[in-house]
Formats: structure tokens, sequence, C-alpha cells
């Protein structure tokens, strides 16, 4: 109960903020850290909860901001249409790469995934009508009622996407869904021989985090007015969406939204401040802090301070 | 007695080494079943192919009168054959209980889920095997008799009509050994087939009906345990020409 209270608030405050700021930064800004909630939140279902690392968040994201291309160079369709397209195109790659992948386990699952970002952006660069190698410029629609702005939209199109994830996230956590992956994770052969399905429950949790990763990327179109494949599937994608959830702690939901909310707010402080390069080195540092000083992320240190 | 497990012409290699070579025998319902073997002789590989873990080239392998060869090792869990692990291996990061709903929510209420009592069956089976008083405990805080128990009340979670132990009694101090002994014959008593995997020669000795010696994949003897222990193959195949 407490927990849906909190999204409605949180909800609420954003919608405090939308009629008292007039700065429209802030929604700029906080649209990628609210894009980084929903690719750690993603990334976590796998990563986190069955252990399978995956290197390639940047494929189903970059897909999903080129689904939304696709759509809006093909049918001018809509903003929600984009998205539960890329959605379901997300979800379609995520169970072809799973069935491809998945039966690999540790270093040799993340290498392919690895593959499967060069794969997709090598298709995409070859693909003239997406705009190819050059990138192509999109119109950004008037913003509708009660938004003052399109970027304000897309942040609140990001905050719903976001809530959605970490439902998803923390309902697959506490239900025998979770403890299933938490048991591949610990153990493969002997939750198999628990009678856990262990290749249709890894399938099932790549599904469901391909397709919010491709989610997430839908609005970047949109958000930028512009997309080209260098940084639609830039690798940076893949590392935040690790290293978040490895600095907020993996055994929970929490964990990837409070490495998400830090890095990413930290990340665009830096940007602003000082360099857009300097912001990569940030989440490098902070990665190898946490790996050796609390490998178990935030929530790790948490339950420590709690416990004594 | 109809068998309940049939394990016919049961091959399987490692490259170019054989680790099982037409292995046939079947296991009666309710029996008490020791396979002994040097080390390396095929032991886990077979029960491993009864299990699922891995698949036997060649044969069949038939329980309760379906042919499971093909099956994947859940699928086979829910049909009845459970198995413990020659070294431990928890679900680390849960308490001892949890590591017990997993095959509780897996296997046997996964079509009830919402109304089964899932821990406080998984209680009942713990105060059973005399680990009630650790259930919340975080298993990598348990001794080795108390992980071992914890397998064997996992694997029992499940509702198994098979139950392999492979070494569970390897590492264990002699009362420690008695106290499993006694778990396993309960078991039995209950109408559980065993089949038992054993160093401790007095121990699956004690405990066997029949017993099977392996050696270099091959059935090399059966016969109840006296027979076993006076056989000559054996002898050499454990102490060596």
């Amino acid at each position: 109960m407490r927990f849906w209270i909190s999204l409605l608030v949180i909800l609420g405050l954003a919608g405090i903020a939308a009629g008292v700021m007039k700065n429209e930064y802030y929604f700029f800004a906080g649209y990628v850290v609210l894009q980084f909630v929903v690719l750690a939140t993603a990334w976590n279902l796998l990563g986190g909860y069955a252990g399978y690392v995956n290197f390639g968040t940047a494929a189903f994201f970059g897909l999903g901001a080129y689904i939304a291309v696709l759509l809006i160079k093909a049918f001018q369709a809509p903003l929600l249409v984009q998205i539960l397209a890329a959605a379901a195109v997300g979800a379609a790659l995520g169970l072809g790469v799973g069935v491809l992948t998945l039966r690999l386990r540790g270093i040799f699952f993340s290498i392919a995934t690895v593959a499967v970002t060069i794969i997709v952006e090598t298709v995409i660069i070859n693909w003239r009508y997406v705009g190819g190698a050059t990138g192509v410029q999109i119109l950004r629609p008037q913003s509708t009622w009660p938004f003052e702005s399109y970027i304000e939209m897309l942040f609140f199109v990001a905050l719903v996407l976001a809530m959605v994830a970490v439902i998803i996230a923390r309902y697959i956590q506490t239900s025998w869904i979770g403890r299933g992956l938490r048991a591949i994770r610990d153990n493969e052969e002997a939750a198999e021989c628990s009678g856990v399905p262990t290749l249709k429950l890894k399938l099932a949790a790549c599904v469901i985090s391909g397709a919010l990763m491709s989610a997430a990327g839908a609005p970047l179109a949109m958000y930028q007015s512009f997309v080209e494949p260098v940084s639609a599937f830039s690798l940076n994608y893949s590392v935040s969406a690790l290293a978040m959830p490895i600095i907020g702690g993996t055994s929970h939901w929490i964990g990837p939204v409070l490495g998400a909310v830090l890095l990413g707010t930290v990340q665009q402080v830096v940007t602003v401040t000082i360099s857009s390069e300097l912001n990569v080195l940030v989440v490098g540092v902070l990665l190898v802090v946490f790996v050796v000083a609390a490998p178990e992320g935030i929530v790790g240190l948490a339950r420590r301070i709690f416990r004594k | 007695m109809t068998p309940i497990l049939r394990i016919q012409g049961v091959s399987k290699h490692f490259g170019g080494f054989t680790a099982l070579d037409g292995v046939s025998v079947d296991v009666a319902q309710g029996e008490r079943f020791g396979l002994i073997g040097p080390n390396g002789s095929g032991k886990t590989t077979l029960i491993s192919c009864v299990a699922g873990a891995q698949r036997n080239e060649q044969g069949t392998i038939v329980f309760d009168g379906e042919d499971v060869t093909r099956q994947p090792a859940y699928q086979r869990t829910r049909r009845g054959i459970a198995r413990s692990f020659q070294i431990p291996r928890p679900f680390r990061s849960m308490s001892v209980r949890e590591n017990l709903i997993v095959p509780l929510e897996f296997v046997v209420h996964r079509r009830s889920l919402h109304r089964a009592d899932v821990h406080g069956e998984a209680q009942r089976i713990l105060d059973d095997m005399g680990l009630g008083a650790k259930a919340d405990t975080p298993c990598d805080q348990l001794s080795q008799v108390e992980l071992r128990k914890m397998e064997l009340a996992r694997a029992m979670a499940a509702r198994p009509r098979l139950l392999i132990s492979d070494e569970a009694m390897a590492g264990l101090s002699g009362s420690e050994v008695d106290e499993v002994l006694k778990i396993l014959f309960d078991l039995n008593a209950k109408g559980i087939t065993i089949i038992m995997i054993e160093h401790i020669m007095h121990a699956v000795m004690r405990f066997s009906q029949r017993v099977v010696c392996l050696d270099a994949g091959k059935i090399i003897c059966e016969g109840t345990p006296d027979a076993i222990v006076k056989d000559p193959q054996v002898q050499k195949a454990y102490l060596g020409a």
C-alpha cells in the first residue's frame, strides 16, 4: 500500500513541479534520469535477479528509437503507438536473443549480447529509409494540453514508463518468478532439480527486460529531434544500465532506481558544469568504488547499517 | 515388484572418454538401492542422466512407466525424481526455509499457489529433518551436516517418489552419518524409493537391500550387500589387482 501511495505522491509532485518550474531544462535533464531508471530496472530483471549479465542494452534501446523513427516516417504514428510497438519489437528481439544465447552461461552470454548490439547497429546503418549512417531529422509535433511543452510531456511519459518498469520489477521480485530467478543465479543446476524451468524463466526475464529497454528508447526520437546510429547504439547505455543496478544494489527493485537517480543526476550535473566527456569517467570511478567497497550496492550498505 | 526406474543400455561419452558403457538396471518400487564403485567409475554420471542434468547418448530411462530420456531435469523433478548433490548446492542468497519454498512453489503447488501455505509446509518438512530451529537462518551460516540435511529437505519438498542421495554423508562424523541414515530410513518407510551413492561402505551396506557396483562405466556386480563385499571383482576394482 505504501508503495502505491509513494507512486501517486511522486506523480503529484511532478505535476506540481510542472506548474511551478518554468525552466524547461529541468524536464530535459529529468527525462534522461528517468530513462535510465527504466533501463537500469529492466537490466536488473535478468542481470540482477538471474545473474545473467547483459551487455546489449544499447541494442534494445537503439532499436526502440528506430522503431519510433520508422513509425513516424511511415505513418506519422502517435507517441503511444511508437512506444507500444517498440516494446513489442523489443520483446521479440529479447525472445530471439534469449533462444540463441541463454543456453550459454556466464561470460559467454555476455559476449553474445555485445555481438547483438553490433548486428542491430549494422543493420540500421545500412537501412536508408530510417536515415542510414547519417541519421534522420524528426519534427516534434505541437505539445498537447495540459503540457506546456513537448519536453514536459516527454518527461511525464518517461515518468510513467519508469513507474511501469518499477511495478513490474517489484512484482517479479516478490513473486515465485523472482524466487525462481534467484535460484537460477545461486545455482542453476540445483534450481532445475528443484523444478524450476530455468530456460523458460530466463527467456521470460529476457523478453520483459527487452520490451522495457526498447520502450525506453522509443521517445528518444522525439526527445532529440534527431537520431543517428552511433549515439543511439552507444556503449554508454549498456555500461550505465549495468553500472546503475550494481551501484544501487541488484537484489532489490529499489537498487536500480537509486543507482539511476544518483548516477544519472551526477552525470547531468557534470555534463553541464564540467564537460560531457567527464561523465563517462564518473560512471567508471563510481563502479570501481562500489564493486570494491560495497559489492551489494547502496541497498546492501543500508541493510548492513540497519542490522547493526 | 514392478520397477519404478528402468535404466536400459545407457551410454555417455565425454569426448573420447566413455563414462557409461551400456548400463542396464531396474530399481523396484520402495527399494533401498545402493550404488558403489571407485572414483571415476560413473556413479554420479549415471544419476545425472537419471535426474536429467546430463543427457545420455544411447539407451532409455523409464520412470514409473514413462520414457523420460529426453525430458529436461525440471520435468523429471515434477514427475517425482529428486536428488541431492555430492557437493551441497544451496541457494546461497536465501534462508533455509526459502530454499524449500522453491520446490514447493515450482513443483507441488504450482497450480494452486495462492491457496497454498508454503511457509508452513516448509516448516513441517524442516521439523521432520530436525532443522526446524534453523528455518530462518541464511543458509551460508549452516554447518556441513546441516547443509546435507537441508539438501535432503529441499529434495523432499518436491514430494518425490524416487530420491537419489549422492554422497549425502561424505565428510560427516560417525554420529552425523547415523543421523542422516536415520532420516533416509524414515523416508523409505514412508514409501519413497531411495538410490544411495556412497563411499562410506558400512553406511551403504547397512542401508541397502541391493547393491550395484560400477567400474569404468560398466556394472561389474549386483547383489545383496553381503554378496557384494565378498565378490572378487569388487575387491579388485577397489583394491587393485
